[in-house]
């Protein structure tokens, strides 16, 4: 496409009445084949991948937003989104932690972050001597000599693309829902991980270290593949704020799990909330699915949801193989205006399968908080079995708590318990606490800690510690 | 230690307490006793900072200081320690947790060093003979399914090890079986001393006879109607409350 074809493009937007400043790296807004074509083609990929773009696109065209959840916001103009922006130079970014947000620095400073981590997370640019540059080296040497592949999809696409090929959209169809769609149409980059059969990757993988983790764009596509008998453990996100200038994130996650392997995701979501009246913020409205594919495959969601003004997402498995596990363990917190509708689906398929649900909802201020789940179980799945729990905590009384589970069971013998609590934070509790020592603050922080325990337990350490101090900051002024 | 001066204190629109004087000196253990309704229970709370309460009139000083101007956990921190009627269940909060996070922020603003686990853990298990609980108290979560006895025994031990100047205990007896009363009582007994004041809530008089208080009040419609030694209680014991308030 030329730099002409590219001004009519934008010209043909202004008609939507959008005048955008627009950064030489960042096509205009607006959606079309051209758009698609382009973002293909200055990522140098591939023809089959640009035509499956179109596919979805053309899905996409034909498809409505969903409108079920227990979500209230403005419909989305997608022809004012930019669907790509470069990756920034490290020029481009800020020189130094001065340029920074201080509420940022603050944030990190809270949560205990080294500072040449600080540096790194809020995209600072930085020389060679720094020293997370060597760690990042040791960490890729040390995952080589293992066989394990730790890249950016956009890469993996050139260095592995008879397995990209294989497993892209093979557990998220394109048309598997509407933001699916657009994702697979316009998707950015984000990470590819393949795990070898029999391996043990050697340490947790953390988007902390992946090297172009700064500025990934706001449609994230990650792929990850454990062989037969492989483990991971795969932390997504950062526990700091991101700040984000735009609104929508549509990402999609795919597991698959082959015989005898294990993955554990962990997420620590905390996007741009907005303001207390709900202003700004990102709308998250995210697709992630593993499948357990192999016999006594296990697949575990473990997320902290604190950040984003709405959260769409519902981490699911499905159960093929037989005595395959699926698990969910998460804390959704919704504050300010926030509006939070997330959950799980289990899909037992094979015999003896089994899944845990452990929802924890935390509403405070305005928050709408929506536990929503489906365990399903086919004809086939015998003697599966699921249980779910799912309590709500309720701070204030301007905050909700709704909980939607869905079963569709087909198979007799299979057995499901579903639990669900909702209670409030007492006066009791934080008077109680007060006259032991602790501030009003560290007695919430206490009170809601004990909440979410069940769930921090199955994060990794350093992540539990974090997510925890997190869950303070969060909820900083949520009494008094 | 404790002044108290015509105390006012009233829920909503209803007034509980109507004019309290009470005079503690360091060393003391007081009795208040009375009837169910008496205010007894809301004089421990308003002293303990609980905001349920709104104070209309009078004062309390406390070392010297406007108690009633510090939030519950100042308080904490100078020495003033409630024992809960009901002692609060935190679900998912084991015990030695809160414990820990008691003592170290009561030492914090005492400018005493953090105590590390190891240290904590010396301390507690010390202060766990004396109440004769099993350390398996410690991993239960705070109060969550505890027996009554168990939790005024929790009750006590937090007591013992925060090493408060001024203890209120609120029915700390209620619910106890006869083992457990003993245990406990003398559990207060190991905590008296020259530097501390205790402030014994109770409607009933088993308690002091383990612990003997060196003073007994009787608290009746919001008033102390009648202040005497030790004897008092068995007066009270023989008589009831409406004889002594007759009286």
């Amino acid at each position: 496409m030329s730099q002409q074809e590219i001004d009519q493009l934008v010209d043909q937007d202004y008609k939507y009445g959008f005048v955008t400043d627009i950064e030489s790296d960042t096509l205009p807004p607006g959606l079309n084949e051209d758009v698609i074509r382009e973002i293909s083609t200055r990522k140098g990929e591939p023809e089959w991948l640009l035509e499956w773009r179109l596919e979805a696109y053309a899905k996409w065209l034909t498809m409505t937003p969903p409108d079920w959840a227990h979500v209230d916001y403005p419909p989305i103009d997608f022809q004012s989104i930019s669907y790509f922006s470069a990756p920034k130079k490290q020029g481009d970014g800020p020189q130094s932690l001065d340029e920074v947000d201080p509420a940022l620095i603050d944030t990190y400073n809270k949560l205990g972050i080294p500072l040449e981590e600080q540096k790194m997370l809020a995209g600072v640019a930085v020389d060679a001597v720094f020293d997370s540059v060597s760690v990042v080296t040791t960490f890729k040497e040390k995952l080589h000599e293992a066989g394990v592949v730790f890249c950016p999809l956009s890469e993996a696409v050139h260095s592995h693309p008879e397995l990209v090929k294989k497993f892209l959209g093979a557990v998220i169809p394109q048309n598997d829902n509407y933001y699916a769609a657009l994702n697979s149409a316009v998707f950015s980059d984000g990470s590819f991980v393949y795990i070898p059969k029999g391996v043990r990757c050697p340490m947790e993988l953390s988007t902390y270290f992946r090297i172009n983790q700064q500025n990934t764009g706001q449609f994230e596509r990650t792929l990850i593949v454990a062989e037969e008998g492989s483990y991971v453990s795969y932390l997504e996100g950062c526990t700091a704020p991101q700040r984000d200038e735009n609104q929508l994130h549509a990402a999609v996650v795919e597991l698959v799990a082959e015989t005898d392997a294990e993955i554990k995701y962990s997420t620590v979501q905390n996007w741009f909330a907005g303001d207390d009246d709900g202003k700004g913020g990102i709308y998250n409205f995210v697709t992630k699915r593993g499948e357990c594919r192999g016999d006594r495959s296990k697949i575990s969601w473990t997320q902290l949801e604190t950040g984003s003004a709405i959260t769409w997402k519902y981490p699911s498995c499905v159960l093929i193989g037989a005595d395959s596990v699926g698990e969910f363990y998460s804390v959704a917190v919704a504050g300010k205006k926030q509006q939070a509708d997330t959950g799980t689906k289990m899909i037992h398929i094979g015999p003896r399968t089994r899944s845990t649900i452990i929802s924890k909802g935390i509403s405070t201020a305005r928050g709408q908080n929506a536990y929503r789940g489906l365990v399903k179980v086919l004809p086939g799945a015998v003697d599966a079995r699921n249980f779910t729990q799912c309590d709500s905590l309720l701070i204030g009384d301007q905050c909700g708590a709704h909980t939607f589970p869905y079963v569709e069971a087909e198979e007799p013998s299979a057995q499901l318990e579903h639990e669900a609590t909702t209670s409030k934070v007492s006066d009791d509790q934080l008077f109680y606490l007060r006259t032991r020592g602790m501030t009003e603050e560290d007695a919430l922080n206490m009170v809601v800690n004990g909440f979410c325990k069940e769930v921090f337990q199955k994060l990794p350490m350093e992540f539990a510690v974090e997510a925890e101090a997190l869950l303070g900051i969060t909820l900083e002024g949520a009494v008094g | 230690m404790l002044s108290i001066r015509n105390l006012h204190a009233r829920v909503g629109d209803k007034p509980i307490l109507k004019g309290i004087n009470l005079e503690i000196k360091t060393g003391e253990i007081h009795a208040i006793m009375g009837p169910n309704g008496s205010g007894k229970s809301t004089l421990s709370s308003v002293l303990a900072g609980r905001d349920d309460y709104e104070v209309t009139d009078g004062e309390v000083i406390y070392q010297g200081q406007n108690l009633l101007e510090l939030e519950p956990e100042e308080r904490a921190w100078a020495g003033v320690f409630l024992s809960f009627q009901y002692p609060v269940e935190i679900p998912g909060v084991k015990n030695i947790y809160l414990l820990k996070a008691a003592v170290n922020a009561v030492r914090e603003h005492r400018g005493q060093p953090e105590l590390k686990a190891g240290e904590f853990l010396k301390l507690v298990r010390e202060k766990l003979k004396v109440m004769q609980m099993d350390e398996a108290f410690l991993h239960r979560n705070v109060n969550e399914g505890f027996s009554g006895g168990e939790k005024k025994r929790n009750e006590i031990l937090q007591m013992q090890l925060l090493e408060p100047t001024l203890a209120l205990l609120d029915e700390t007896d209620s619910g106890l079986d006869v083992d457990a009363l003993r245990i406990v009582g003398e559990g207060i007994n190991r905590m008296r001393s020259p530097d501390r004041s205790v402030l014994l809530v109770t409607h009933y008089q088993r308690l002091l006879d383990v612990v003997k208080p060196d003073f007994v009040h009787v608290l009746a419609q919001g008033e102390i109607k009648l202040s005497g030694d030790h004897t008092l209680a068995q007066r009270l014991e023989r008589e009831g409350y409406e004889g002594i308030e007759a009286a």
